[in-house]
């Protein structure tokens, strides 16, 4: 399997505070990956480092083309835009400076939404989709430019379980051909969609296919939880 | 005061000004309209108030020294927007109370330059609330080249800065250059005031930018469609607004001002989608 992204040995800071030291990550294309770790683990800013939005305190990043799908408050949805003018929002750097889009890029464009099934609101203004719509939104903003590894941060907040299900179908789809990094809290979800897991704080506590990761102390280092915690026993790795 | 009267007295070789504020006004108001919509959705309002407060130390050297109003004030608007962009790079503070410091110290500056002119009173009050006198023949050639540009700027970056509007976030992760493509819109936003500054005020022009953007946000959904009509909205209510204050001697900058608002009110109310007469009826 070839890279899609790896991380060697990255260290990033965000406002001066060290966030992550020694961080080593590898998503393979045809991997759907989740990226799991409480808040202020970094997993945000490991995807700003991964897209080159954050300098490196140390270490590399290789990738190929990225995608990034950031949270959704990140996107002003009530502005007066059609689902597929916000789709082309992405293909902004492609189509150049004072340039219009072509025919090539209004086909990329549908070419996207028909990949997550928004083919019939494409004229509809984003603030009158769902919060599941919403996101196929902002994954076709993303799959346009054809990423080599796409990077998707919490796609399931405020999300009712049909959405996330659809969701998760749909991306474990993309993954068949690119490589998906996904950040998220659903830990269940993941342990049962996910190819392989990578548990983050601040560093790398470990990472493998969920069926690696059956020894409860990981993941207590990583949510800093005791053994008697809930979390555990979600996961099916005993606890009280 | 019919409108016949009025196109007479537009024609009036005598009443020279008055065509000349009327351009003015409209051109104006057309720009404002706009850049409007990009201020309006990107929810920055407060940065068109600073920038228009902002070239008043402009305006009041420019007056000290007999120079050109247009260009003093604009000089003024361009150094606090490009202040407000850089301070604004850093995270700590938010973009609102660096603006509310610059804009406000550029006004305090104004106030004390302008007490050293002989008479300040008089040219104070037509500063802030705009005269339809007094406009050099000069001032109709720099308005009209700086709609030119300015529109022709908009319609070169219009997609950059949908982009950068819908989410910035995912504009950085794209590489777009979102430090000039801010400093780029707040310029235009400055050219838009200063060029309306005149004829409707300091303190008024605000309205100009805001309220035609708002009101055509309330008529459609299609930017496209907003962006055709904020203009034509704020052109029709200088025109509209000057006739009236012509005829019933009200000063000009408050009447279009007025009349602006009116025409807000009118689309909250009868809006065809989301006006409170079409939500009452559903």
């Amino acid at each position: 399997m070839t890279a899609a992204l790896e991380m060697t040995r990255v260290a990033a800071d965000l406002g001066g505070r060290p966030v992550l030291r020694d961080v080593d990550v590898r998503v393979d294309t045809g991997q759907f990956t989740a990226l799991l770790g409480p808040n202020g683990a970094g997993k945000t800013t490991l995807m700003r480092a991964a897209l080159g939005l954050i300098p490196l305190r140390a270490g590399t990043v290789t990738s190929g083309s990225a995608g990034y799908v950031p949270q959704r408050h990140e996107f002003t949805w009530d502005f007066p835009a059609s689902v597929q003018d916000a789709v082309l929002s992405g293909l902004v750097r492609r189509i150049g400076l004072f340039r219009r889009p072509g025919v090539a890029h209004w086909q990329a464009v549908w070419d996207a939404l028909d990949r997550v099934r928004l083919t019939d609101l494409r004229k509809r203004p984003v603030g009158e989709l769902s919060g599941g719509q919403r996101q196929r939104v902002l994954v076709a903003r993303a799959l346009v430019l054809e990423p080599a590894v796409l990077l998707l941060d919490e796609p399931f907040t405020g999300l009712d379980m049909p959405a996330q299900e659809t969701l998760t179908d749909l991306f474990a789809d993309i993954a068949r051909e690119r490589a998906v990094l996904m950040a998220t809290h659903d830990l269940t979800a993941a342990a049962y969609t996910c190819d392989r897991l990578i548990l983050l704080n601040r560093t790398v506590i470990a990472a493998g296919p969920p069926s690696d990761l059956k020894d409860p102390e990981v993941w207590m280092r990583t949510f800093d939880v005791g053994p008697g915690s809930h979390l555990l026993k979600a996961l099916d790795l005993g606890g009280a | 005061m019919s409108p016949w009267q009025f196109l007479a007295d537009l024609t009036n070789p005598d009443l020279a000004f008055l065509p000349k504020a009327l351009t003015i006004a409209v051109l104006s108001a057309i720009m404002c309209g706009v850049v409007g919509c990009y201020v309006v959705l990107r929810g920055m309002a407060f940065i068109g108030d600073a920038v228009a407060h902002a070239v008043f130390p402009g305006l009041a050297i420019a007056f000290l020294f007999s120079g050109s109003l247009v260009v003093g004030g604009t000089i003024a608007g361009i150094v606090t927007a490009l202040l407000v962009t850089v301070f604004a790079q850093n995270r700590r503070l938010k973009e609102d109370s660096v603006i509310g410091i610059f804009f406000v110290a550029a006004f305090a500056l104004g106030i004390v330059i302008i007490s050293r002119a002989p008479g300040y009173a008089g040219s104070l009050q037509q500063f802030l609330f705009g005269s339809i006198t007094g406009i050099p023949d000069r001032d109709l050639y720099v308005v009209g080249g700086t709609a030119i540009a300015v529109l022709l700027a908009v319609f070169l970056l219009h997609k950059e800065f949908v982009a950068i509007t819908l989410d910035r976030e995912m504009a950085r992760a794209l590489g777009l250059r979102t430090f000039w493509l801010d400093l780029t819109l707040y310029v235009l936003v400055t050219l838009a005031v200063v060029m309306a500054v005149q004829t409707i005020g300091n303190i008024l022009v605000l309205a100009l930018l805001i309220t035609p953007a708002a009101t055509a946000r309330l008529l459609t959904d299609r930017l496209a469609a907003m962006m055709a009509l904020a203009p034509a909205i704020g052109g029709a209510c200088a025109l509209i607004g000057l006739y009236l204050s012509w005829s019933w001697d009200l000063p000009a900058g408050g009447t279009i001002v007025l009349t602006l608002t009116g025409a807000f009110l009118l689309a909250h109310l009868a809006a065809p989608r989301h006006g409170l007469i079409a939500r009452l009826a559903a």
